[in-house]
Order: C-alpha cells, then sequence, then structure tokens
C-alpha cells in the first residue's frame, strides 16, 4: 500500500490540477458574459453582442474541457480512494450529489440553450439563460468547496458506531463557514482569472489594431472586474482564510510561513528557503511581529511554530507548501500592482495609447492560473498528512483492492491524453482569439 | 428507505440509458448515415443541445449512488478500477470530439474527430452492456471486498469470471446494437433529406436485428442467472414492466412502418425504460452479487446510509428533479422542430 499511495497521490493531483485549469476561467467569466450581455441591452451597442459571443465561444470550448476533465475526479473518489469513500461518502457523497442534481444540470441544459438558441430566445430570454449558467457554474462551485471544507475542518458529522462517518447536521455540513470563506476567496480568484483573459485578450487586439471597439470593451471590463475582484482575494476573503488557517490548523500555517521557531513577534518571511532536515530557513528576509499582526491583530501575540507540534502532525511535504503558498501571495501581489497601475490609465482616459502597459497585461495572462493553483496546492498540501483533518490520514485512504501497476499505468495514461488534448485546446484557443469578434464559425 | 434509494438510482439510471442512449446511437451511425460534412454537421446540431445533459444523468446517479450506498461504491469503483478508467478516457475523447471538430476547416481534422466520436460512442455502449452484465452475471466479491478484476480470465462466466466473458461481452454488443438503434430512430425523427432517409432504413435494418438477439441474450440470462427471472416471477408488478417492454418493442416496428418517427421514438425510449428497469427490478435487492458466497453480496439493505442523511436527501433530491424535469422539458420543447439545414448556428 506504501508503494501505492504516491501513484494514487500524483494521479488525483495531476488529474485535479489540470482540470481547475478550465472551471477556473469558466466561473469568471459566465459573471463578464452575462455583464456584456446586460451591456449591450441597455446601451442598445451591438459591440457589446459580439464580445458576449466571442467569450461565448471561449467558454463552450473551456466547458467543454472542465466538464470531460471533471468526470474523472469524481470517479477517483471511488476507484482510488475506496476507504475514504467507505468512511466519509455519506457525509461528502450528500454534497457531490447535489453538485450533479443541482449544479450539473443547470449548467448543461441551459449551455445547450446558450449557445444555440441566441435567435429563438430574443435578447431578454438570452441574458436570463446567461445568467442561469452563471449561477450554475457558481452553485457547482459552492457543492465541491463545502466538500473541501469538511476535508479542511470537518463539520456536522458524528462518528457512528459502526466506526464511519455519518451526517449529524446537515445544515452545519452545508454552511461550515470554512466553506463559506473558501468559497468567497475562491470565486474571486476565478473572477480575476477571468479579467486577466479577457484583458489580455483586449490588450492583443489593441497592440494589433484589430477589432478597436471590441479591444477597448474587454479591456475595460477586464481592467475593472480585475482590479475589484484581486482586492476581494486578498481582502476580507484571503484575510479570513488565513484566520481560519491559524485557529484550527496552527501547524499548517507555521509550515506555509515556514515558521519553525514560534513565540510573540513572530516573522513574516518575505523570501527564504526552508530546510527542514535543520529546522531552520536558509538565507531569510523577515519582518518581525507582522506574522503575529497579521493574524491576531497586535505584534506581541504569540505564534506557534513548526518546533511546537510532533512530526508526525506536520504537513508531509513542508518545502512543497512553503512555496507553493509563496508563490500565490508573491503572485497575488503583482497581479495587484499590474491591475492598480492599468485601473490609474483607464481612469485617466490614457491605457489604450500606453502601449507598455498593453503588453504587460497580454503577457500577463499565464500569472493568475498559476497564482490559483498555487493556492489550491497550498490548501490540500497544507491539510496533509490528513485526508479528513483530524478524522483520517491520506495514507489511510488509497484503494487496497488496486494493483499499485495498475495506478502507475491509469497515471502515465492520463499525463499523456492531457498533454495531447492540452496542446490541441491551446491550438483552438488561438485560433479562436485571432478569428476575433466578429468570425462566424 | 433502501428500496426507495435502491429505486430512485435504477430510475436515474434508466434515464440515463434512454437519454445518453440516443446520442451514444448518433455517434455510432454519425459516419454511416452522413456522408458530406453538412450532413454530419445536422447530426450533430441534432444532439449538439442536449448530450452533455444527457450526460450528466450518469454523473447525478454516480453521485447519489455515492451518498445513499457509499460502501457499493467504493467497492465497485476500485474492484472495476481498469475498466472505468477505460470509460474515463472514452468519455473524455467522445466529449472533446463533438466540440474540436468544427474549430478547423480542415477535412482531414473533421474526419479525425468524427472517427473518435463513432468509435469511443460505439465502445462506451459496449463496456456499459458489459458492466450491466457484471451485474446480473455476479463478480468475485469475498469478505475483503472486491479484489481488483482482471479484464477477463478464461472468458466464462464462473466463480472467478473476468469483466468480459462469452456473456458480459454479449450483452455489450446487445446494448451497441440497440444504442444504435435507438440513435437511429431519434434522427429520424430530427433531420430531413438523405440523412433522415439513411437513417430510416438503418433503423429497420437494426430493428429486425434486434428480434433474434433479445431473444439470444434473454435465454444466456436465463442460463446464467436464473434469479434474475424467479425474482421477476414472484412479483405480480414486474409483469407490468415486462409488458411494457415487449408492447414498446412492437410499437417501435408498427409506428416506424406508419411512418410517425416521433411516437416510433417515444417507444423505443419506452422500451429501453422499461428493458433497464426489468432488469435491474430483478436484480433487486442486489447492488454487487457475489459468485464466491451470496453472504458476501452487497444488497440495498446491507449497505444503505444511515436514516438521518437519506431522509434528508430525499426532500432535495426530489426538489432538485422536479427543477431538472423543468430544464429538460423545455430544452427539448425549445428544439422540437427538425433541424434546420440551412442555418446551422451555434459553434
Amino acid at each position: 500500500m506504501a508503494e501505492a499511495l504516491i501513484w494514487h497521490r500524483l494521479q488525483f493531483a495531476f488529474s485535479v490540477t489540470f482540470h481547475y485549469l478550465f472551471p477556473q476561467l469558466t466561473m469568471g467569466l459566465a459573471l463578464l458574459i452575462v455583464i456584456f450581455k446586460s451591456l449591450a441591452l441597455s446601451l442598445g451597442n451591438e459591440r457589446y453582442n459580439e464580445t458576449a459571443r466571442f467569450w461565448a465561444r471561449i467558454f463552450a470550448l473551456n466547458f467543454a474541457m472542465g466538464v470531460v476533465t471533471g468526470i474523472p475526479l469524481e470517479f477517483q473518489f471511488g476507484t482510488n480512494w475506496s476507504r475514504f469513500s467507505a468512511y466519509a461518502g455519506e457525509v461528502v457523497g450528500q454534497t457531490l450529489a447535489m453538485e450533479g442534481v443541482f449544479a450539473f444540470f443547470l449548467e448543461s441544459t441551459f449551455l445547450g440553450l446558450f449557445l444555440f438558441g441566441e435567435k429563438r430566445l430574443g435578447p431578454r430570454g438570452h441574458l436570463a439563460v446567461a445568467a442561469s449558467l452563471a449561477v450554475g457554474s457558481w452553485l457547482s462551485g459552492y457543492f465541491i468547496i463545502v466538500t473541501n471544507a469538511f476535508m479542511q475542518h470537518p463539520m456536522g458529522h458524528a462518528v457512528g458506531e459502526d466506526g464511519i462517518l455519518h451526517i449529524a447536521s446537515f445544515r452545519d455540513y452545508l454552511l461550515n463557514p470554512w466553506g463559506l470563506w473558501q468559497f468567497a476567496h475562491n470565486m474571486s480568484a476565478s473572477v480575476v482569472t477571468a479579467a486577466f483573459v479577457v484583458s489580455s485578450v483586449g490588450a492583443y487586439w489593441a497592440l494589433m489594431g484589430y477589432h478597436r471597439e471590441q479591444a477597448a470593451i474587454c479591456l475595460r471590463a477586464g481592467v475593472i472586474a480585475g482590479m475589484i475582484a484581486i482586492l476581494l482575494v486578498a481582502f476580507p476573503t484571503g484575510d479570513q482564510q488565513g484566520k481560519m488557517v491559524a485557529e484550527h490548523q496552527p501547524v499548517t500555517l507555521a509550515a506555509m510561513e515556514g515558521l519553525f521557531e514560534g513565540g510573540p513577534y513572530a516573522e513574516l518571511a518575505i523570501i527564504g528557503q526552508p530546510d527542514v532536515a535543520q529546522r531552520k530557513l536558509q538565507n531569510p528576509i523577515t519582518v518581525p511581529g507582522v506574522l503575529s499582526f497579521l493574524i491576531y491583530g497586535t505584534f506581541g501575540s504569540t505564534v506557534k511554530g513548526l518546533n511546537d507540534f510532533p512530526e508526525d502532525q506536520w504537513p508531509d511535504n513542508i518545502e512543497l507548501l512553503y512555496y507553493s503558498y509563496h508563490i500565490m501571495v508573491g503572485l497575488g501581489t503583482v497581479l495587484t500592482l499590474v491591475m492598480g497601475v492599468a485601473s490609474l490609465l483607464l481612469w485617466r482616459g490614457t491605457l489604450l495609447q500606453t502601449r507598455p502597459m498593453l503588453w504587460v497585461l497580454m503577457l500577463s495572462f499565464p500569472f493568475p492560473y498559476i497564482a490559483t493553483t498555487a493556492g489550491w496546492w497550498t490548501a490540500e498540501l497544507g491539510r496533509q498528512p490528513w485526508i479528513i483533518h483530524g478524522l483520517m490520514r491520506t495514507a489511510d485512504a488509497g484503494s487496497l483492492q488496486v494493483n499499485p501497476g495498475d495506478v502507475v499505468f491509469t497515471l502515465l495514461g492520463f499525463v499523456g491524453l492531457y498533454l495531447l488534448l492540452g496542446m490541441v485546446f491551446v491550438l483552438q484557443f488561438v485560433k479562436l482569439v485571432n478569428n476575433g469578434p466578429v468570425a462566424h464559425e | 428507505m433502501e428500496t426507495v434509494w435502491f429505486a430512485i438510482v435504477a430510475a436515474m439510471l434508466a434515464i440515463y440509458i434512454v437519454l445518453d442512449g440516443f446520442d451514444f446511437g448518433v455517434g455510432i451511425l454519425h459516419r454511416f448515415v452522413a456522408r458530406t460534412n453538412q450532413e454530419r454537421r445536422v447530426v450533430l446540431a441534432a444532439i449538439g443541445p442536449v448530450w452533455d445533459g444527457n450526460e450528466v444523468w450518469l454523473i447525478a446517479a454516480g453521485g447519489v449512488l455515492f451518498m445513499a450506498f457509499p460502501k457499493v461504491y467504493a467497492t465497485a469503483f476500485s474492484g472495476f478500477y481498469l475498466a472505468l478508467m477505460i470509460v474515463l478516457w472514452l468519455l473524455i475523447l467522445r466529449g472533446v470530439a463533438i466540440e474540436f471538430r468544427g474549430h478547423f476547416d480542415n477535412p482531414l481534422w473533421r474526419e479525425f474527430w468524427d472517427t473518435v466520436f463513432s468509435v469511443a460512442s460505439g465502445l462506451l455502449a459496449i463496456v456499459f452492456g458489459a458492466a450491466l452484465g457484471n451485474l446480473v452475471r455476479g463478480v468475485p466479491l469475498d469478505e475483503t471486498g472486491l479484489p481488483g478484476m482482471a479484464l477477463f480470465t478464461n472468458f466464462w462466466p464462473g466463480q472467478y469470471p473476468g469483466l468480459f466473458d462469452w456473456y458480459t461481452l454479449l450483452v455489450g454488443l446487445f446494448a451497441c446494437i440497440a444504442l444504435a438503434g435507438h440513435g437511429a430512430i431519434y434522427l429520424d425523427w430530427r433531420t430531413t433529406g438523405p440523412v433522415q432517409e439513411r437513417s430510416h432504413q438503418a433503423a429497420r435494418r437494426i430493428w429486425l436485428g434486434m428480434v433474434p438477439l433479445w431473444v439470444l441474450v434473454t435465454v444466456a440470462t436465463v442460463a446464467v442467472q436464473p434469479e434474475i427471472f424467479t425474482h421477476l416471477l414472484s412479483r405480480w408488478w414486474s409483469m407490468l414492466f415486462i409488458l411494457l417492454t415487449c408492447g414498446s418493442f412492437a410499437a417501435v416496428f408498427y409506428f416506424h412502418n406508419q411512418n410517425r418517427p416521433l411516437a416510433a421514438f417515444l417507444s423505443s425510449s419506452l422500451y429501453l425504460l422499461g428493458l433497464s428497469a426489468t432488469t435491474l427490478i430483478g436484480h433487486f435487492p442486489h447492488w454487487l452479487r457475489s459468485t464466491i458466497n451470496p453472504e458476501f453480496s452487497l444488497t440495498a439493505s446491507n449497505s444503505i446510509s444511515a436514516q438521518y442523511g437519506v431522509q434528508v436527501a430525499l426532500a432535495w433530491w426530489a426538489f432538485g428533479m422536479l427543477l431538472t424535469c423543468g430544464y429538460f422539458v423545455y430544452l427539448f420543447y425549445s428544439m422540437r422542430d427538425k433541424v434546420d439545414s440551412d442555418n446551422l448556428h451555434g459553434h
């Protein structure tokens, strides 16, 4: 089993990381499409409709990739994590079933109407369909995040006499405060990704001198939505998320921050390389007291370090956790600056003429994807060594009945298939962008 | 409560078979009934707005099975590991093929994705049929659960069968042909011109071929798992399902000859619904039947979740299904006209 575990983990990590490249765009983009369509209706400007149709084509391509790469995740709970499923299925099965019944049916039927029914539905009907589609995709995000929140901070459950988990309070399970903040944080980040992609395409068209009006629409919407969303990612959602980690997973917080020796006036590491064997941060640049302040609001508060916990409670990959967290925060800071400068130029009406800024916006689209991925890795690595925090260890959750060799084979299969699909996807994405907003077919 | 949830999961699976069944059938026939690019676009437009929603019935049924019978979900999915991974890859390829084919105006690109779509649809129908065959025949469950099942052993149903043996392959073949017939009738209803003519003819041949095949599968099932039939005969109301299945089978031929494709399609839907329901009623109370010792079998009563969870779930499930039926009725109603081949929009 020890040998199989690493393969189970790698397969899930790979397939969920790849999968989430698509929904993080579509959830945010759904909101922006609704905004474009409402503006088209209220301003009577056909350019907004063309822009909305262009982004609907991008949405459809990404949505298809999101659907097909999402199904393997639900399956893997049973195929690769059968002991987890048998132990926690009564609880987490609730939200996975609800996601199918309440979110996926809504999304998939309304996507059909949205893509094929613009003429038949008329502008108002089509806007209503787009809004329902956005609601469906956000609901799906909620159910998945509540499931994850249970694994991070279990609520509403009871351990039965049969040794497995049962639902004790449906309400507590569904309204887990961890889930509410995580949802807000995650959905703001999804809007950030979509806003950067929309601005990036707008900047590309503007620099090339293509589709001037639609380029301006994309830049304006992308920069305004991006600025609002990225501030929300940091405050209050990211801040609250961090405080919850500090309260409920203090050892995770210490590992994220690379804090080995705790105490009052705990320092915030800006950079530095954790050396777990020596239990110290190499070449650190730290600011004393700031970590204490960020968590407890006063500089003198005591923050526990890794040395305050037995090693079997430590996350099992502290280096990867530390870097994921610092990459997320670092990129988040840089992206906030980018949006800040772009917003200032937009406000002064000179963004479209400032070519260096357009270059920056055009090239910035990969970074919100990286920051979001790093954020999820922080959450998932930080939860280790637990699969359900405090209740079940990841090492006890894999399927015993599956031959480890089979998992190696299927991991290789997923890697090969996804790399090929990813390349084909990029080709089509680039072609759609080059076809521009007025292309048909 | 276990009976209610068994019936719910069974009903969702039966609806899945009917709905995704026709777009699998369309996929299987795609390259035969549509020859030019224009014709193939018509065929894809006929399922374009609905196929994704149809597939959600599988995901939702899986989610409900997970919630109500976690032990079954955990045991079956890990035991069928390799087969399910093959299913996943085929589902991925089938889904992207529909989306990808139109993005480049290049005949080789389109031919490639059309072929992927057809082959994946056909193979999935066979694998899903074989999976149903595995439930009926039974699997080597022991006291520890279901050890990772081999894809095949000696191709004979026995105590230690593989996923594929002559019986499950026969059911797979039957599923593939039946879904092709279902898809042909759907296209007969939804299209015009040469595609409709070819689909109409294909439907006739396929459904005639179904007659001996269905008899063969039934006889084989009696031989492999007679308990299904003793179960059915012991409950009077299961006769209603048998009558429904036989009646709608005959109705397919009647309406097809009368050139009433919508009525024929509804009959073929009722046939697949009746057949799936009859099989699962005969299968009840089993989820996974052990070929080693009946004591190891997973049944509805020994794998149901605790009372409170499934009670709450019953409330939200009923509400959710009401909404879902609304979406589907509206979606199918808004695309009730035949596909307009001169005005293919979408992407």
